[in-house]
């Protein structure tokens, strides 16, 4: 009768950890082959066949579609430079220049990989349509409130990310640091 | 109390396996994966262009709202699929996943190097029954072997500003898939 318990006991941790373990990498993925540069991290594998088990699992749970290596490269960020969650009540600047792609994207989703509404139905901005600097760099404001130049509104949701995907880029899986693939960086100016 | 002790070791080393074995199964039997979400909204083996993505509209999560997309979903148990993709203004790509979402290959306008991306997607067995002087002639045929006999084709236009975005579209709708007559595949 004890030893059935234990038995019992045991398969319960067993389940527990194995599966808390899965739901935990799935939803928050594990660093296998990723880049980080500054708050931007990709996995560059993740759009070819050699994806790694953990991305397989986390793609097929979030339902998205990876941009495939000969497409581009996808960069995200939760996080500003200092390592302070993104929030969007907060003024954050994204300023700097991009790696050298063909075209880019730069996009504000929500946590679950929604568009953020806002009556402007800006939800980005591409290479194309972004205000720069006369030395070719650019600043983006994310705030609730409107902005002059490139701004993107938060709607005033409290957390979300920024994604930059890269196309037609040779950054890849062989980009290491901030030499090769220079980022623009993401600072909190203020918070209410 | 040697007993619990074991009990937990027991546990959290069998948690393990759980843990690995789960990670495996999962990408198989999800159920909301991208391919499952995109399935009812496309038709089998020709080209479905994608409602634009916006907030709470968009048939996937991380979409990029600059992009006009289109699928086609194929099988190609029936033989294999010929797909043709005229280059939009800015920026075109073609992209292949497997029935798992695995992106196994992709191309865009500019390594096609054409105004028309001309692919033929075939199963691994399809190409190798290809007669011999087909093979001769493949340096201008682009044959891409698809891992599993169903799968997904995403091509995307940029529209560079909103405004561009009915053009990009409409460059879409000009694209084919099908699977290719068995006369066009014997010849």
């Amino acid at each position: 009768m004890r030893l059935i318990f234990l038995i019992l006991v045991t398969l319960m941790i067993a389940t527990a950890v194995g599966l808390g373990a899965t739901w935990m990498t799935a939803t928050r993925g594990v660093n296998v082959g990723t880049i980080t540069i500054g708050a931007w991290t990709a996995r560059p594998k993740t759009g070819t066949s050699d994806i790694d088990p953990y991305s397989r699992a986390s793609v097929a749970r979030s339902g998205e579609l990876p941009v495939g290596t000969g497409d581009g490269v996808t960069f995200s960020a939760a996080k500003d430079d200092s390592g302070k969650l993104l929030n969007g009540q907060c003024d954050v600047a994204v300023k700097g220049v991009t790696p050298a792609a063909r075209f880019w994207t730069l996009t504000i989703y929500d946590n679950k990989g929604q568009l953020v509404a806002n009556s402007l139905q800006r939800y980005g901005f591409t290479s194309q349509e972004i205000v720069r600097g006369s030395d070719g760099s650019f600043e983006v404001r994310i705030t609730s409130r409107a902005r002059a130049g490139n701004w993107l509104p938060t709607g005033g949701l409290d957390r979300y990310m920024l994604v930059l995907r890269l196309y037609d880029t040779p950054v890849g899986v062989a980009t290491r640091t901030q030499k090769d693939a220079p980022m623009p960086a993401i600072t909190t100016v203020s918070c209410p | 109390m040697i007993r619990w002790l074991f009990a937990i070791i027991g546990g959290v080393l069998l948690g393990g396996v759980v843990h690995l074995v789960s990670v495996l199964v999962l990408p198989r039997v999800a159920t909301l994966d991208a391919y499952s979400r995109l399935a009812p909204l496309t038709k089998l083996n020709a080209v479905t262009p994608l409602p634009a993505a916006g907030p709470g509209s968009a048939p996937m999560p991380y979409m990029d709202p600059a992009f006009a997309s289109a699928v086609c979903r194929y099988d190609l148990s029936k033989g294999p699929l010929k797909l043709k993709v005229p280059v939009s203004q800015a920026y075109t790509s073609v992209s292949f996943y497997t029935r798992n979402d695995t992106a196994y290959y992709a191309i865009n306008d500019r390594s096609a190097g054409r105004r028309v991306i001309e692919l033929d997607l075939m199963t691994s067995d399809q190409h190798a029954d290809l007669p011999e002087e087909e093979d001769v002639t493949a340096a201008d045929r682009l044959i891409i072997d698809s891992p599993t006999a169903t799968g997904l084709i995403v091509l995307k236009a940029l529209a560079a500003e909103p405004g561009l975005m009915r053009q990009a579209e409409a460059s879409l709708a000009a694209a084919t898939c099908g699977i290719q007559p068995a006369q066009a595949a014997a010849r």
